[in-house]
């Protein structure tokens, strides 16, 4: 009798499920994986080397496009490693925006999370409802920065615009009456911090509908209970960082373990799973939906009392405003020599790290003093949770794959860079 | 006592019944869908989408040919020739964007010094043939020439933040 070989298995990069372009080859055992193999490089966009071609501020761009699920958290990890270089802090208020920005930006990416995971493993409607909210918070983000996603918001020194005063209405059409156009802008009659604070009081509710829907499902259990499971040790030596690493049950946050920003003054809790499979790093994930959720109701409630700038008044590295720039001499060179030379970094280098909704973004910048980086190295969470890929699925049935694929929330912008 | 509620709760498809109520009240409650392109969301004055070239109110272009924004465009999707115009003022002889280059990030916008290059809340276009792509000075222009009273409008809204 021959003896029975394993076969080879293309999953990608085609696959609606393979979340972008993962190209996994997968050593079959019938239906059980012997090994898998992720392909990366297929997004790869050379964006470290395309920083190193442009004055600072004019790849702050690029960055939105790399976890394009999280864009503004991405500009905060680049922006605050050039802070660093340069010594400067943003004022407070700035600081507040930023957080605010990161948390939001936190529930916009679990939201999308929530639902293509629910997608990849047979729950429908969950998508329909995430996405029902994220659209609220997709309108925050163009009412602050005037995109739905690539928001280039974040500056070195602040933040581009303040908070507007007032948020956009629906217009009247004939599929709506009056009636129900006035309810929908009733929310939108305020500034953008009402908008978000109603936006604060609904979503506990919302959360606990996609709670109903999957926490005690029983398809959703069987899908992901004890799927994937990463003892702790190996998930700290995998170098996993953010749900990964606390669905293993390890507390580990930057927000808490080196505060950036205002987030040693703000009150939330850390999450943490137990078992370290699927099932825990969800919980885990919902649960940061409501933890995100009170850090914004109470950078709201900060925001509201304490007007002021929201970017540095220094000339040298942040640009004036338009009225100085067409009143004023002075302003105007600067405004020139900004925009086109932009600003030199002292020599140097620096790791910035921030709290990413999917763990540790980090960036390296090293400068030679020029108007441009020298070197930038970009740390994706993303990375480090593809390399365990394997040993996640080893032993697993091939609709297990979707599954580890899901919970560990890849995004190839991130990836490959 | 616990045993036997979960079991009977077990046999009785309890959670997936909770999960059926959520969606049996979603499905009575009003829709949130938008019947586009009859009817469209709201959209902030800081949009940014499709580029136009501004004129002064007597007809005048803004454009002087600074190159600020040729400069500060991190995608290099825009190029510029200069010349001295009949006016006998510098001005732009050739002003192409590349919308397959650009990445709407409005740093052209916020470099111009006069307010000539601005971002439009349009963002509903298309190209029908290769070469569509690049918007020239004139169609740049006419852009900005139809949309006049919405772009001042958009810009007046948001002035007090810049």
């Amino acid at each position: 009798m021959p003896e029975i070989q394993t076969f080879t298995m293309n999953f990608g990069p085609q696959h609606p499920a393979a979340h972008g372009v993962l190209r996994l080859v997968l050593e079959m055992d019938g239906e059980v994986i012997h090994s898998a193999d992720p392909h990366v490089g297929l997004l790869h966009r050379a964006t470290e080397k395309l920083a190193e071609s442009k004055p600072y501020n004019q790849s702050i761009g690029y960055m939105d496009r790399l976890d394009y699920i999280s864009m503004i958290c991405n500009e905060h990890g680049y922006v605050l490693v050039i802070e660093k270089l340069l010594g400067i802090t943003p004022p407070i208020r700035a600081q507040y925006i930023r957080v605010l920005f990161d948390e939001i930006t936190r529930i916009l990416n679990h939201l999308f999370w929530l639902g293509a995971h629910g997608l990849d493993i047979g729950a429908m409607t969950i998508f329909l409802y995430c996405f029902r909210e994220r659209e609220d918070l997709m309108d925050i983000y163009e009412a602050v920065s005037g995109t739905r996603m690539h928001a280039t918001y974040y500056r070195p020194g602040g933040v581009y615009r303040d908070l507007p005063e007032a948020m956009p209405k629906y217009q009247a059409s004939k599929w709506r009456s009056k009636k129900s156009v006035a309810k929908l802008n009733a929310i939108r009659e305020g500034s953008l911090l009402d908008f978000i604070d109603a936006f604060t009081v609904k979503f506990p509710a919302c959360v606990d509908q996609y709670e109903n829907l999957l926490t005690d499902n029983r398809i959703w259990k069987q899908r992901t209970v004890n799927i994937g499971v990463v003892p702790p040790e190996r998930a700290l030596q995998l170098g996993f960082t953010g749900p990964m690493l606390r669905g293993s049950g390890v507390e580990w946050d930057l927000r808490k373990k080196q505060p950036y920003e205002v987030y040693d003054q703000l009150d939330f809790d850390i999450p943490v799973g137990t078992n370290g499979d699927c099932y825990d790093r969800y919980l885990v994930r919902v649960e940061e939906m409501r933890q995100s959720n009170k850090i914004v109701k109470q950078c709201v409630d900060w925001l509201r009392e304490n007007p002021g700038p929201v970017m540095l008044e220094d000339r040298k590295i942040v640009a004036p405003t338009r009225v100085e720039m067409k009143d004023d001499m002075e302003s105007l060179i600067h405004h020139f020599k900004l925009f086109t030379e932009g600003y030199c970094v002292p020599a140097g280098e620096a790791y910035a790290a921030i709290e990413h909704p999917k763990g540790e973004f980090g960036v390296y910048m090293i400068s030679d003093g020029a108007n441009k980086p020298y070197r930038v190295k970009i740390r994706a969470a993303g990375f480090a949770h593809l390399g365990a890929m394997s040993e996640m699925v080893t032993g697993h049935m091939l609709a297990d794959v979707v599954a580890v694929i899901g919970t560990q929330d890849i995004v190839f912008g991130e990836i490959d860079r | 006592m616990a045993t036997l509620n979960s079991l009977v709760k077990t046999f009785l498809l309890w959670e997936l019944l909770q999960g059926l109520r959520v969606t049996l009240r979603n499905f009575f409650a009003e829709k949130v869908t938008i019947q586009y392109p009859e009817e469209k969301t709201p959209q902030s004055p800081r949009f940014r989408g499709l580029h136009a070239l501004r004129r002064y109110p007597n007809g005048e272009e803004r454009c002087i040919a600074c190159k600020l924004c040729e400069a500060v465009c991190p995608a290099l999707a825009i190029t510029i020739e200069s010349d001295t115009g009949p006016d006998g003022l510098r001005r732009t002889t050739r002003y192409d964007i590349d919308l397959f280059k650009c990445i709407y990030c409005g740093f052209c916008e916020e470099a111009c010094p006069v307010d000539a290059i601005v971002e439009t809340r349009i963002h509903e276009y298309h190209m029908e043939t290769p070469g569509q792509n690049i918007l020239t000075k004139d169609m740049l222009l006419a852009i900005g020439d139809k949309y006049e009273a919405m772009i001042a409008a958009d810009k007046a809204a948001d002035a007090a933040y810049l």
